[in-house]
């Protein structure tokens, strides 16, 4: 053989094999959840045996339980979003005023707060005995609103969802050239006309991925339909699943139900799963919009005004009567307890643990991703490994921890390994966020430097230290923050593997508020919400300053 | 003798291709001129390696350097936009050069000054890129590249975002550097009457082939194919 031809086979061999070694990080991230996720679906599967699938046809109280999951996601989303859409343009049209920082901030709470501190300041604002019903029966109404059923589950999912749908749609004003509003301001525009030639194209690219995000959220919650659930008229498939483990202790029926639960979430997730795509998170904090015509208008200024603050007393309120509530009950005496800071340790741990595995994980994922689409030019690899990325929204964590759940009945397991189990699946339930913060900048500083570290040898770890890691600080702080809040807060998988006694904060705050103990529910609630911000802060500053 | 030979230098992406030998003398500077989407850029990159022919040889100095990493190329290449980054002051960014981990040795620190002196960017050099002008971000960039002590310097329209006096001052710079440091430099244009002013050959290309070449003046003056024509028809005339 000519001895240039082989020098070149051998040459494109290596290159080749040089091709898919390069892509480790990521096969590895992949392996890791594949083995997790097979796990648990094989836990699930050895346990359904060869069960009857006919229950699924013919059980009444699965119909009703499937029904409603999709009734109450259905309305959260639809109210959530419908009310968002005002909300947002009027933050939009009054970009600048004293305070909107702060009241954007606002928005964001409710997606750092733990769900089960906020479903006690809702119910102590909207309950029975609420402030709302105290002052109506003071102005001399009798009636109160029904905070247990349909009508509270609505209601909570409105308050964590409306915030997050007004975060996710304001970039769509944002991405508005202004151009357009000066172009509109010369046509002599009317705010319908602004509504429908310029802001409508806009939103119509952002609403498709924040109806479906929303409709997920809600058809996955768990902790609010637990509280505030009224029975069987108004369970969850989740929550089923919880009950049939831990109230009737039937495995079988919660083996159906988590495969229901996972058919139902992979149908909706795949093919909805376009939308999911392209949808960012964002702070929602830049100001523009200067130019734009009708901001001015007493009508427009004052109907913004009316929207603006309705929302925030509706979001403000429960956050307040949280730390009101918190303030006037027994404050040293639950502070004191060892086991309210035992359950904190827990949390933490369960939180740092989590939030590093889904950092390392989005992080793997997100470099695999980047080397496809810019150096091997894969477009459709690069989009399914930012899927792998995003598979616990078709395969929610509750379904993930009946399958681990099922495998530690079967085996037994000490108080350390039900942390690192609980940690894990956190740590899938975090992922997505992280990967949405994390790849598409990595990507774009991909995208402008990559020939240039190339051509300087930039490789490996000094390519991360000195070029990628200044560029996904701030992303991966906000991201880390945001984990570790969620995870700090979270109670679905805890609650599930709450049978060693090693509960966790918001279990412990579940306990006391089933227990009627709500002068110490409420101490514990300001503590779990004091933590969650303390934690949220402290991470986003530590890591964002982290320097290389 | 040729210091660089490009050997029947393939290149497929989907329906488009590219087809070109080329060879260029030690210290010449060749210009690259054609339409867009006629390969120039493409070719610079499977010079410096960001792109792997088909078929065809890349030979410097006569050594085969079709197998080398970028790095690992005697190439060094300046792009349009994003030379530096961002959150590097201009003397780290020229540093890289040196050692891709800021490594640097009592040497490197003298040959990083000496590259700021030649490019006059002394004074400014702990600033970052969005405190300097456009024409010192690519004086920094430059810089970079004579630290980086390569013979084969590729120019990929650097200076195209730069007013008519700035780019003029940075032919100026790079054809003086060309001779101090005795490099060999392929820079792309569309401006092929002003990049006359420092190449000293033009190499026409079009539809991924190399069509014409010759002496830089005589090709403008006297262009032989009627695709040339037509192109320098709509260029300015420098």
């Amino acid at each position: 053989m000519d001895k240039s031809l082989a020098v070149r086979i051998v040459t494109l061999s290596r290159m080749r094999a040089y091709r898919v070694i390069s892509l480790w990080p990521g096969t590895l991230a992949v392996a890791f959840l594949s083995t997790l996720i097979g796990g648990s679906l094989v836990g699930i599967m050895a346990r359904f045996g060869t069960g009857d699938l006919t229950a699924i046809v013919t059980d009444a109280y699965l119909h009703s339980v499937i029904g409603f999951t999709l009734w109450q996601a259905t309305l959260s989303t639809l109210i959530s979003v419908g009310l968002a859409l005002p909300i947002a343009r009027a933050y939009a049209r009054q970009s600048h005023f004293v305070g909107r920082r702060a009241l954007i901030t606002l928005m964001g709470l409710p997606m750092v707060m733990p769900v089960i501190v906020a479903v006690l300041g809702i119910v102590a604002v909207y309950g029975h005995n609420g402030v709302i019903t105290q002052l109506m029966r003071t102005a001399g109404f009798t009636w109160s609103f029904g905070i247990y059923g349909l009508g509270g589950i609505l209601l909570a999912h409105v308050f964590f969802n409306l915030p997050l749908a007004v975060r996710l749609l304001l970039p769509a004003w944002e991405q508005v050239p202004g151009e357009s509003w000066r172009l509109a301001s010369t046509l002599g525009m009317s705010s319908t006309q602004l509504f429908r030639f310029i802001e409508w194209p806009a939103l119509s690219a952002f609403l498709p991925g924040t109806l479906v995000i929303v409709f997920l959220l809600c058809f996955t919650s768990f902790a609010v339909v637990l509280t505030l659930g009224g029975g069987p008229g108004a369970t969850t498939v989740e929550v089923a699943i919880y009950q049939a483990l831990r109230f009737d202790f039937d495995p079988g029926r919660a083996t159906l139900l988590a495969l229901i639960q996972l058919a139902l979430c992979a149908t909706i997730a795949l093919t909805m799963s376009r939308w999911l795509r392209s949808q960012p998170l964002t702070q929602g904090l830049q100001e523009g919009l200067r130019n734009r015509p009708d901001r001015k208008a007493p009508l427009n200024r004052a109907v913004d005004v009316l929207l603006i603050t309705v929302s925030a007393l509706f979001i403000g309120l429960p956050i307040a009567a949280v730390v009101v509530a918190g303030l006037e009950g027994p404050l040293l005496r639950v502070i004191l307890d060892s086991a309210l800071w035992s359950a904190t340790a827990r949390s933490l741990g369960i939180a740092l643990i989590a939030t590093l595995i889904a950092s390392i994980l989005a992080l793997g994922l997100a470099m695999t991703a980047r080397r496809l689409v810019l150096v091997q030019r894969r477009p459709g690899a690069t989009d399914l490994v930012l899927l792998a990325g995003s598979v616990s929204l078709a395969i929610p964590p509750m379904v993930i921890g009946t399958g681990i759940f099922l495998w530690a009945l079967m085996t037994g397991t000490t108080e350390v390994f039900t942390l690192l189990l609980i940690a894990l699946i956190n740590a899938l339930m975090v992922l997505p966020y992280a990967l949405r913060s994390i790849a598409p900048v990595l990507i774009d500083s991909g995208r402008r430097h990559h020939k240039l570290c190339e051509q300087l040898g930039l490789q490996g770890w000094q390519r991360f230290r000195r070029i990628d890691w200044p560029a996904i600080r701030k992303p991966t702080a906000f991201a880390v923050a945001l984990g570790s809040a969620l995870s700090f807060g979270d109670m679905g998988v805890a609650a599930l593997f709450d049978t060693s006694g090693a509960i966790t904060l918001p279990v412990m705050l579940y306990h006391r508020m089933s227990a009627y103990r709500f002068d110490e529910a409420a101490v514990t609630a300001l503590v779990l919400v004091v933590m969650s911000l303390i934690l949220f802060w402290a991470l986003d500053r530590i890591v964002g300053r982290w320097l290389s | 003798m040729a210091f660089l030979i490009l050997d029947r230098l393939t290149f497929a992406m989907g329906d488009w291709g590219l087809c070109a030998s080329l060879q260029v003398r030690r210290g010449e500077c060749a210009a690259l001129i054609g339409a867009s989407g006629a390969g120039k850029s493409t070719l610079l990159s499977l010079i410096a390696g960001f792109e792997t022919p088909d078929s065809g040889a890349i030979l410097v100095d006569n050594q085969d350097i079709g197998s080398l990493a970028p790095a690992q190329r005697p190439v060094t290449m300046m792009f349009q936009e994003h030379n530096l980054f961002a959150h590097l002051s201009l003397y780290d960014n020229i540093a890289l050069g040196c050692h891709p981990g800021l490594n640097l040795t009592p040497a490197d620190h003298g040959t990083i000054n000496q590259a700021l002196e030649a490019t006059q960017l002394g004074d400014i050099s702990r600033r970052r890129p969005a405190e300097v002008s456009g024409g010192e971000r690519q004086r920094a960039a430059l810089a970079r590249c004579l630290c980086q002590k390569r013979p084969l310097l590729l120019l990929d329209e650097p200076f195209a975002n730069l007013d008519p006096r700035l780019r003029q001052q940075m032919h100026a710079l790079v054809d003086k550097l060309r001779q101090t440091h005795g490099l060999t430099v392929i820079v792309v244009s569309h401006l092929p009457h002003e990049t006359a002013r420092i190449a000293d050959r033009m190499v026409f290309m079009h539809e991924g082939q190399i069509t014409e070449q010759g002496s830089a003046s005589i090709t403008l003056a006297n262009p032989q194919s009627q695709e040339l024509r037509d192109y320098l028809q709509f260029t300015p005339s420098g």
